[in-house]
């Protein structure tokens, strides 16, 4: 048996397709249309994220979505305290819009701690003063360490602390998916 | 995503997402994969001075003591620039005002100043090798903003990403240096790094004002202005430095800018999309004419800005290291 099978799959491409598909639409009837929303992704695995939302939005309703990118690196409240793993390597921010009494739809891939979430908050801040902030996360983990909650979730799956979920996404990794990793049947 | 989990660097991009060394003495000590960290690092630091809120809160609690024993303008602001930008606390030390005049040696200058506990020292010091004498004797990591005519490694830094932003790469490109090499800690720092990233380094000066074994250094030497900028991608002034003129090295700046000044004229030889870099500050009419140094292919005020975005990279960088390796 090859070793990767014994991974369990928690999304193949198709569920993750739909469940984007459908996160589109939650977006459109919670928000009526899209003229004051912008989608920016966290890096790395939330960019593409938000560009296949922008690409369904488009698609429902025949309107461009202004989408850009968030590195959360100088943000992060462990940059300093672990010893251990390489540093974070920061990669660019590109939010080539004003960002001003719009509705900003921040994409993750995984919510886990809601930490990275944290970092997020305070950078989008420091770019303006949003009218709202909703957030979209393809996988929702539980085991929150702070106030957070997501507002479009593509799947919730509860896991145990010892597992990680690992998403792979056709633009960085070749293919659509979502992994757990570690024992089996704690959650 | 999980806070503890290293992040995933993308294959094309990925490189060493660290330092080796806990200091940044010298250029001669970084390997190519080391510089090309600090140069996308500081791609990314570039963007924050276009936000309207020009700071992140990266270095919080950390204390930056810029330490300058030679007068220094641009190279001191821009730390100073780039240590607030990244939320560090900053304390300027200039000869002028400080006990050095009274008598006091470097080490206790530094050990007096360790007492209150910084993180970083960033120094420039009249004397090579300054900073390589306080990193072994300090628990601060230590920058070198410039030690005499050794290095000057974040100025070879900020040119190579000047370079690397307009042409979109360094290797291949043919770079003139021209101007008083003899004396010139960026020609060092640059010729190491220019070498380390595959450039062809040509270097022009007056014989009184050529280092003796160029060569040795891969570096291609030459009296002839005009040779050295002949298809040139990156002609690069360095200032006649009036303050190191003890000896007569040239007869007249006037003399100096007729056979060494980069005029209009000379710079037809050059490629056609040349730069033109100079570290500052300019001596207008000795090294460079006016026309060419205010002119379209002149860098020279983005080599500024770009220098705030590689030193709060180098900043970002070595504070990661400094916990661990303590």
């Amino acid at each position: 048996m090859l070793p990767e099978a014994r991974v369990p799959q928690v999304m193949d491409a198709d569920r993750m397709a739909r469940a984007l598909t459908r996160i589109a639409h939650e977006i459109l009837e919670r928000n009526r249309g899209t003229s004051e929303l912008a989608l920016v992704g966290i890096r790395t695995r939330g960019v593409p994220l938000a560009r296949r939302i922008a690409h369904s939005l488009r698609d429902i309703n025949r309107e461009e979505v202004p989408t850009g990118a968030l590195d959360i690196t100088l943000y992060r409240d462990d940059l300093m305290r672990h010893a251990v793993g390489p540093q974070p390597v920061v990669r660019r921010t590109e939010i080539p819009f004003s960002i001003d009494d719009r509705r900003i739809l921040l994409v993750d891939d995984v919510l886990y701690t809601g930490r990275t979430i944290r970092a997020a908050l305070d950078a989008l801040i420091d770019f303006g003063r949003p009218r709202a902030i909703q957030l979209i996360v393809l996988v929702d983990r539980g085991h929150r360490e702070l106030p957070i909650k997501a507002d479009y979730v593509g799947k919730n799956f509860p896991t145990s602390s010892r597992q990680s979920i690992q998403v792979r996404l056709q633009e960085i990794d070749g293919l659509d998916e979502v992994l757990l990793n570690g024992p089996e049947g704690e959650s | 995503m999980n806070p503890h989990a290293p992040i995933e660097v993308p294959p094309e991009t990925a490189s060493p997402s660290r330092l080796r060394s806990r200091h940044l003495l010298g250029i001669a000590d970084l390997d190519p994969a080391e510089i090309r960290l600090i140069l996308d690092t500081a791609e990314a630091m570039k963007e924050i001075a276009a936000r309207p809120i020009k700071k992140v809160p990266t270095l919080r609690g950390r204390t930056v003591v810029n330490l300058f024993f030679e007068p220094s303008t641009r190279t001191r602001t821009s730390f100073e620039v780039a240590e607030k930008r990244l939320s560090a606390d900053t304390l300027s030390i200039a000869i002028a005002t400080s006990s050095v005049t009274k008598g006091e040696t470097l080490i206790d200058t530094v050990r007096n100043l360790e007492a209150m506990s910084p993180d970083m020292i960033v120094l420039r010091h009249a004397s090579s090798g300054a900073p390589h004498l306080l990193a072994r004797l300090c628990r601060s990591v230590i920058i070198n903003a410039g030690d005499g005519t050794h290095e000057h490694p974040t100025q070879a830094l900020l040119d190579a990403f000047t370079i690397r932003e307009r042409k979109k790469r360094i290797e291949g490109l043919k770079v003139a240096i021209v101007g008083d090499l003899v004396h010139s800690r960026v020609l060092r720092s640059n010729v190491h790094l220019l070498n380390k990233m595959g450039a062809t380094v040509w270097a022009c000066a007056p014989p009184t004002l050529m280092p003796a074994d160029l060569a040795r250094f891969g570096v291609r030497p030459t009296t002839s202005i005009d040779e050295a900028v002949d298809a040139a991608d990156v002609v690069m002034m360095l200032r006649i430095q009036h303050e190191r003129m003890y000896g007569h090295f040239i007869p007249s700046t006037r003399e100096y800018f007729t056979l060494f000044g980069l005029t209009p004229e000379r710079l037809k030889r050059a490629a056609h999309d040349v730069i033109i870099l100079h570290p500052g500050p300019m001596n207008r009419g000795v090294e460079i004419d006016s026309d060419v140094a205010d002119g379209p292919y002149s860098v020279i005020l983005e080599q500024v800005a770009n220098g705030v975005a590689v030193r709060m990279a180098v900043l970002y960088l070595l504070a990661g290291q400094d916990e661990e390796l303590r």
